[in-house]
């Protein structure tokens, strides 16, 4: 009993974690079309936001909530407005572009904080169930995913901006003639897709760390969750995360966790194979 | 009389201008030893690489002082191949062929060593190669000053078992050669001593997420856990170990905490009571380490970076071969190799190391330490370690034209 509540945990905590480090480029790759080949980077800058600016006093709340999403929201107006705006509609560009600005980023990083600035411990303490333990930490993650999403959805669904937005990626030329400026809705969801990665960076430096090059770590996995979604943002990143991770937890505990890196990249090649379109392609495609 | 008008003055002027240089360096070369150092100072291993860099530098800086090589002074250049494997054998062949080097210290991975030791040894450059690393090398055109598995895991086992008062290990291990091989040598002499590795748990090196490993060792309930991760991203083990609440539950001892500067990026929280093994600690409490390292922070600053191995050895490394070339009267490849394999040795930071001619790795002193609140406590220390592992399979003794990495295949 012990055994299959810890396994649904730790399957909603991997389930998390790779909708929390995704729900960033979900908006900037999956809705804007902009390869963001910078988006671990970003979450490092996250992470380093949250980690110096707790250092230097604020409290570690305030530090993950406000400071890391604005400055690397601020970040991403900036770089929007010099270098992505001028390649809107030209993929292969994006990540040419955003590849340099993803090692500049690890480069100016390092320049300044060196290759060791320590993390935060994880606040909160551990839950113990039976002879299991887990994080508090891990299980809060997976409330603030939720209520990410959540917030994603009601924005995209409810409010005007959210209309304008999904408007603007799918006819830029209608929504201009319409009377909105394209040019600023791309500027402010970059912005917001920017800041939510940051937050993501905010969130899990204290589990698993911040250094330059952890950037890395997460890309791969990032854009094989948001390719297999699908179109719709939100349901295709939740759904893929869902899928991805469930395959990866179970194999890892049943086999080994080589296997379950494997199992995760072979279900999403297998995947892409039967569903070119990703899972939104062909299930819940009218949703967002 | 000789007329010399302004265009032929001009002419001499413009030659000597050309040429001037090119004569002094040439008459000044003769009488420096061009040497050079090959390591990362910049790119995502420079941390292992700086302060490799320094000692390297101070070892040279000493040996100038003291009057140099044959009285000749050591000329120094280093080359950064930014974490790059393609650069390093593009500067190993530019050490060797432009700058003529009489020997090369670098590398940090294996891959970085591999892929300069045929560049060398084509170009007859003695090589010398410092990180601890996973053994089995058996080349005579090199010399591996490092620890191999075998030298630290042989009494690193039992003590860690006798230590923590347990025999049931579980090991964690990155997912590379040196992992799998140190995974291996962990289960020999555990089984050895009496214990048991009741799993042993490969990660690759991206992995981040220890969630299911976590879960998996609290069904295992081992004694010990024994931790050969490496990189950044595995550094999140140690702080989701403690967010789990595991820390205090059961203990763990390492091969690689540290290497990383781990001790750094992890908090007292995380890091302290972590048992490590290696050849060399800057809490080593000898007089050759305590003069050593008041040099070293006197040269560098206080805030230089922090000794590892991988350091201490190139300062051993310098050393030894200054003193084969001062002893074969020449630095010729192969009169100094040969005093080398007279089994030559240096009391250094690190304790006595002495070259092995048989497998050109050394015998050197093995060090047990604990870390706490970012510095390490010894807490045993086993003289004169020799490469056991190694010279199971390579004696260039016998076949000095040997030239591979064996892949260690340990019988348990």
């Amino acid at each position: 009993m012990d055994h299959i509540v810890i396994i649904l945990l730790q399957l909603a905590v991997t389930i998390a974690n790779l909708a929390l480090i995704c729900a960033g480029l979900a908006i900037i790759f999956g809705m804007m079309r902009v390869i963001n080949f910078a988006h671990g980077e970003f979450l490092m800058l996250g992470g380093y936001a949250a980690i110096v600016s707790s250092r230097a006093g604020v409290n570690l709340w305030l530090a993950m909530f406000v400071v890391a999403p604005t400055v690397v929201g601020a970040i991403g107006i900036v770089l929007e407005r010099l270098v992505i705006r001028h390649l809107y509609g030209r993929m292969i560009d994006t990540m040419l572009a955003t590849w340099g600005i993803s090692l500049a980023l690890i480069g100016l990083v390092t320049v300044i904080f060196g290759n060791t600035v320590s993390g935060i411990s994880p606040p909160l303490g551990s839950l113990a169930v039976g002879q299991y333990a887990i994080g508090l930490y891990e299980l809060f993650l997976v409330a603030v995913v939720i209520g990410l999403y959540g917030g994603g959805w009601l924005v995209l669904r409810r409010t005007s901006f959210g209309l304008l937005a999904r408007g603007t990626m799918q006819n830029r030329v209608m929504a201009a003639a319409l009377g909105v400026d394209p040019g600023r809705v791309y500027s402010i969801t970059f912005a917001i897709g920017a800041a939510v990665t940051g937050l993501a960076g905010a969130l899990i430096s204290p589990i698993t760390g911040v250094v330059p090059t952890i950037g890395a770590a997460y890309i791969a996995k990032a854009f094989i969750t948001v390719i297999s979604g699908g179109t719709a943002i939100i349901a295709g990143a939740l759904a893929a995360s869902t899928l991805l991770g469930s395959i990866n937890t179970l194999f890892s505990f049943a086999f080994s966790p080589v296997l379950g890196e494997v199992a995760l990249l072979a279900a999403a090649v297998l995947l892409l194979r039967l569903l070119p379109q990703g899972i939104t392609g062909r299930f819940f495609r009218r949703s967002l | 009389m000789v007329e010399i008008d302004r265009r032929t003055l001009m002419k001499l002027g413009a030659a000597t201008a050309i040429f001037g240089p090119a004569y002094i360096r040439n008459a000044y070369a003769a009488e420096t030893i061009p040497i050079a150092g090959i390591h990362d100072a910049s790119g995502g291993i420079d941390i292992y690489g700086r302060p490799m860099i320094n000692c390297l530098a101070l070892a040279v800086e000493e040996i100038n002082a003291a009057g140099g090589v044959l009285g000749r002074k050591l000329d120094l250049v280093n080359y950064d191949p930014q974490s790059n494997m393609q650069l390093y054998t593009q500067y190993a062949t530019e050490a060797a062929t432009k700058q003529k080097a009489a020997v090369v210290f670098g590398g940090i991975l294996s891959a970085s060593r591999e892929a300069m030791r045929p560049t060398l040894k084509r170009f007859r450059t003695l090589y010398f190669y410092s990180l601890l690393y996973e053994g089995g090398v058996c080349d005579r055109n090199i010399f591996c000053m490092g620890s191999t598995p075998a030298q630290t895991l042989e009494k690193f086992t039992p003590f860690v078992m006798k230590h923590f008062n347990g025999k049931k290990i579980y090991t964690l291990a990155a997912d590379y050669n040196y992992g799998q091989i140190t995974a291996k040598w962990i289960k020999k002499f555990a089984t050895e001593n009496g214990g048991d590795v009741v799993a042993t748990d490969f990660f690759p090196l991206d992995v981040s997420d220890f969630g299911p490993t976590i879960r998996k060792i609290q069904a295992a309930k081992p004694d010990i856990i024994m931790s050969v991760l490496v990189g950044a991203a595995h550094n999140s083990f140690y702080r989701q170990w403690v967010a789990a609440g595991m820390k205090d539950k059961i203990p763990m001892a390492s091969t690689t905490f540290g290497i990383g500067n781990e001790q750094v990026l992890t908090s007292p929280q995380e890091h302290n009571g972590i048992i490590v093994s290696y050849a060399y600690f800057d809490g080593i409490d000898t007089p050759e380490n305590k003069a050593f390292l008041a040099r070293y922070y006197k040269r560098f600053g206080e805030k230089a970076d922090g000794l590892t191995e991988g350091a201490a050895m190139t300062y051993h490394a310098v050393n030894l071969w200054a003193k084969a070339a001062t002893m074969a009267g020449s630095v010729d490849r192969e009169k100094v190799t040969a005093a080398l394999e007279t089994g030559l040795s240096f009391t250094g930071p690190a304790g006595k190391t002495t070259i092995d001619a048989a497998t050109h790795h050394d015998t050197l002193d093995v060090y047990i330490a604990e870390v706490r609140d970012g510095k390490y406590k010894v807490l045993q220390s086993y003289a004169q370690q020799p490469p056991a592992d190694t010279a199971a399979f390579c004696n260039l003794k016998a076949h000095p034209n040997d030239n591979k990495q064996y892949v260690i295949d340990v019988k348990i």
